[in-house]
């Protein structure tokens, strides 16, 4: 008697616990969609590159364009702006990095850098600081020549955003 | 009771049935075609989307807009499925305006990937203008924006067969509709008789005839397989994800199949030692 | 039920928060110990998925609400972007849009089971009267979505229900352009109506709590009609039966729900909402949404203008009063032979004036549409009053137990009689 009793529970709990399991399954995978639907949309995917064409910018002239939503700058750099970003110890620096790993080979003249204070997301005004580069309205950052942070809150240099040459004047950003 | 429900099917018969028997003859309504995205296992065809795509691109494009038609669409999976690369060629070249640019002025570039498909015309007073009057209207989702009329036992029975193709029925119909008018219609100027339009008198003249478009797969170059992949291509571009759509559709139903099993099962235990 | 719960939770901590907000103890009282004639069929678990239907709905359309814009000259292409462009999109707004003509499902079963067993009757009269406000606002808000995609039919539908407070004499037209914002259906139009289909969800959910804290302040009715004797012989717990129960009955319809999303996504809808609005051409036909469509008959079959508003105001209000109206003392069915074949012609009427508003307003349509009207009201305002004179009800059993003991010794006849499936 007691015997068979343990083996209707058992059969009884197997049931409720596979009910209960394959419920769950059923809930996490409507769930997901209704997640999935917040990541950008293809529209937003579709622009996720841009077309810039350098020849019209002088040097020593700073444009800003957008990628993403987001501004970009693109920094003509006069010879004594890069001498002066290359002259700095790196020891000097926040956050170290070398110039020339901030530009591409061959094309040290062109700075491109996400325009995004890397404190809270301001946007750094150009030509303006002491550095040559740009200063943050917002909490005081300043960035040199290289969009280097110099000095202020900001922890990080000005993010150079992934893009190439495909001509001498042309670059295409993401 | 009994005949009370019985009397009443009775009478329901006769208020659903007897309208819908007349009003057949009336007009000759689509036939109704098979089509490879029919049914819970349909997928659409990709070499017939592709053919489809070129008749749409060199023959209905020259006057009708698909404003929601992207040019990235053209490489996605269950469509068209050109290459990346095939597809940024057609869109290269198309002239697309854009700007202002530095100077303020509009300016014109090949198309790009994330560029819609560009309108005929720029405005809709201006296809009218040049249509004689008659807006050519999008075909963005014109395969589920027109239906051809189902009486009282086909909406039914429609629910279960999941008949969703009323729309390419239509356009196949519409495409290879256009005949002599019959003896004592006088069709207006500017207009062209045909079987299947609502009305019969339709703008748009015949637009497609018997090796018009030229298919290099061997298909058999005529109206009617014309006809059938650009209402395929339609259907397509209306409901781009349909594919997807059954194959979740599918999964969905297993799943709760046998959910619905446990749960019977559970509920049936749970209940065992209740009289109810 | 009522009352303070009785609740005790064994924690320490649990003790101290119950002592303070009686929260578990509400959820106990009301989801699991709450006591559930034992009777009950399938149709009693309509509640529950409407339950559900309300929380697709919302959950679906806050998201949908998140990607769309309420400005006629891109709404129509921010549903085509919706479809096309976000992620799951398409299964979202089928969801949604399919999830009304569900929920709509679901609500008339609930109001004809509510009829057929006499749920409407003393002691539940508040509980059936917040049901119909919950309909109306449920026929609003589904309204109101209508217009949203932008479409033909969702700009001339606007249109003409909008049209129907013209018919207020004096006032009409100073209403009606104060309805639209303008002087026609437009922008503003559609953004009000935006603002308020994602305002009204939220009422027909606090609607539903009080409805539901009056279900269980009066307890649920039951096949048979009859009142709990015994909470022991008569009921049985909340959970697990009523909950296992109802969620086998969730699933089952999401099968249902599902055929439609994933393989006829548009049976539902009509082709002319594909069509961007366009002031200038009215569609062919106009119809409403299937659910509106006895209304609509109704609305119609009526040749004056004002007094076709006011019959079709007065098929939803006359709702309202039906526990006044029927005058028998018995609740189900089941027990009244007369009023069970009336109930069934009421059906039958109601499904012909659904029918009848789908067709063209034209020659025998019309003379149909009016013999179904005028029946729909003699249904409720001279049938009903009088049945409860005239007929002899069966005898009642003594309990619930009783019924359900009979109901197991002549299973064949129980079934051959009654309509419903037993649970």
């Amino acid at each position: 008697m007691a015997h068979t009793e343990t083996t209707q529970t058992t059969r009884r709990d197997f049931l409720y616990i596979a009910t209960g399991a394959v419920g769950a399954v059923g809930v996490a995978g409507m769930i997901w969609p209704f997640v999935a639907q917040l990541q950008p949309d293809a529209s937003v995917l579709a622009l996720s590159t841009t077309e810039v064409d350098l020849s019209p910018i002088q040097e020593g002239q700073i444009i800003t364009t957008q990628w993403r939503g987001k501004p970009i700058f693109i920094f003509n750099r006069a010879p004594k702006d890069i001498e002066a970003a290359r002259a700095v110890q790196l020891s000097q620096l926040p956050d170290p990095q070398l110039d020339q790993d901030r530009v591409k080979k061959g094309h040290d003249n062109w700075l491109v850098v996400v325009g995004i204070c890397t404190h809270l997301g301001c946007v750094p005004l150009g030509h303006q600081g002491n550095y040559d580069g740009w200063f943050c309205p917002c909490h005081g950052s300043q960035y040199d020549s290289s969009g280097r942070v110099r000095v202020g809150p900001a922890p990080l240099n000005l993010a150079v955003p992934p893009y190439a040459f495909n001509s001498d004047t042309k670059i295409t950003i993401g | 009771m009994k005949k009370t429900i019985l009397l009443g099917a009775a009478a329901l018969a006769l208020l659903f049935g007897a309208p819908a028997f007349a009003a057949e003859g009336h007009d000759d309504l689509p036939h109704r075609e098979s089509w490879s995205f029919a049914g819970p296992f349909g997928t659409y065809d990709t070499a017939q989307l592709q053919r489809g795509f070129k008749v749409f691109r060199e023959v209905c494009a020259s006057c009708h807009s698909a404003n929601y038609l992207y040019f990235r669409n053209l490489a996605q999976e269950g469509g068209p499925h050109f290459t990346e690369a095939q597809a940024k060629a057609v869109a290269s070249e198309y002239q697309i305006t854009d700007g202002p640019n530095d100077q303020g002025e509009m300016f014109q570039r090949p198309g790009r990937l994330s560029d819609h498909w560009p309108a005929p015309f720029p405005n809709d007073p201006a296809a009218r203008v040049a249509n004689g009057g008659a807006l050519p209207p999008d075909l963005s989702v014109i395969a589920k924006a027109r239906a051809s009329h189902v009486g009282f036992p086909g909406f039914i029975t429609d629910a279960f067969t999941q008949y969703q193709e009323g729309g390419v029925d239509y356009i196949h119909a519409l495409l290879n509709g256009y005949v002599e008018a019959p003896e004592g219609v006088t069709v207006q100027a500017g207009l062209n008789y045909n079987k299947y339009f609502p009305g019969h008198q339709i703008a748009m003249p015949k637009p497609l005839s018997d090796g018009q478009v030229e298919y290099t797969d061997g298909t058999p170059a005529t109206l009617d397989q014309y006809s059938r992949d650009v209402a395929a291509f339609l259907m397509w571009a209306a409901e781009p994800y349909l594919d997807t759509r059954k194959r979740i559709g599918f999964q969905v139903f297993v799943f709760l199949i046998v959910l619905s099993g446990l749960l019977y099962f559970t509920k049936k235990k749970v209940w065992k030692n209740v009289a109810h | 039920m009522e009352g303070h719960s009785t609740y005790q939770p064994k924690n320490k901590v649990a003790r101290w928060f119950e002592s303070r907000l009686p929260l578990v103890g509400l959820v106990h009282s009301s989801a699991i110990a709450y006591p559930v004639p034992k009777n009950l069929n399938y149709f009693w678990t309509f509640g529950a998925i409407l339950t559900l239907m309300l929380v697709v709905q919302i959950v679906s359309g806050v998201v949908l609400a998140m990607h769309y814009t309420a400005y006629a000259p891109v709404s129509f292409a921010r549903v085509e972007h919706i479809m096309r462009d976000v992620d799951f999109g398409w299964m979202i707004r089928y969801i949604h849009a399919n999830g009304a003509s569900m929920f709509f499902i679901a609500v008339y079963i609930h109001i004809f089971r509510g009829l057929y067993y006499g749920s409407y009757k003393a002691p539940r009269e508040v509980l059936w009267i917040l049901g119909v406000i919950i309909y109306i606002l449920m026929m609003a808000t589904a309204f109101m979505g209508y217009v949203l995609p932008w479409g033909q039919m969702s700009y001339w539908g606007a249109t003409v229900i909008t049209n129907l407070f013209s018919a207020i004499p004096y006032i009409g037209e100073t209403i009606v352009q104060w309805l639209w914002g303008g002087y026609s259906v437009g922008d503003p139009t559609l953004n009000r109506f935006f603002a308020l289909h994602y305002l009204l969800p939220f009422m027909i959910a606090g609607v539903v709590i009080l409805h539901i804290w009056a279900l269980h302040h009066v307890g649920q009715n039951n096949p048979d009609g009859i009142d709990v004797k015994s909470i022991a012989k008569d009921t049985v717990p909340f959970t697990p039966y009523a909950t296992i129960k109802d969620t086998f009955a969730m699933v089952v319809f999401l099968l249902f729900f599902s055929w439609f999303i994933f393989y006829a996504p548009n049976y539902m809808g009509h082709p002319d909402n594909y069509i961007p609005a366009n002031p200038l051409s009215t569609p062919a036909h106009i119809v409403p949404e299937w659910y509106f469509l006895p209304f609509y008959a109704i609305l119609r079959s009526i040749p004056d203008k004002l007094g076709g508003v006011i019959c079709m105001f007065g098929a939803i209000v006359v709702l309202l009063f039906l526990p006044w109206l029927d005058t028998s003392k018995v609740r189900s069915a089941r027990y009244r032979p007369l009023y069970r074949q009336f109930f069934w012609i009421f059906g039958i009427v109601a499904v012909g004036l659904g029918y009848l508003g789908s067709q063209p307003a034209e020659g025998g349509y019309v003379i149909a549409s009016r013999i179904l009207t005028a029946y729909y009201f003699v249904h409720f305002i001279i049938i009903l009053p009088v049945l409860g004179f005239i007929e002899r009800p069966k005898p009642l059993p003594a309990s619930i137990a009783d019924a359900v003991l009979a109901k197991g010794g002549a299973t064949v006849v129980a079934g051959a009689s009654a309509p419903q499936t037993k649970g």
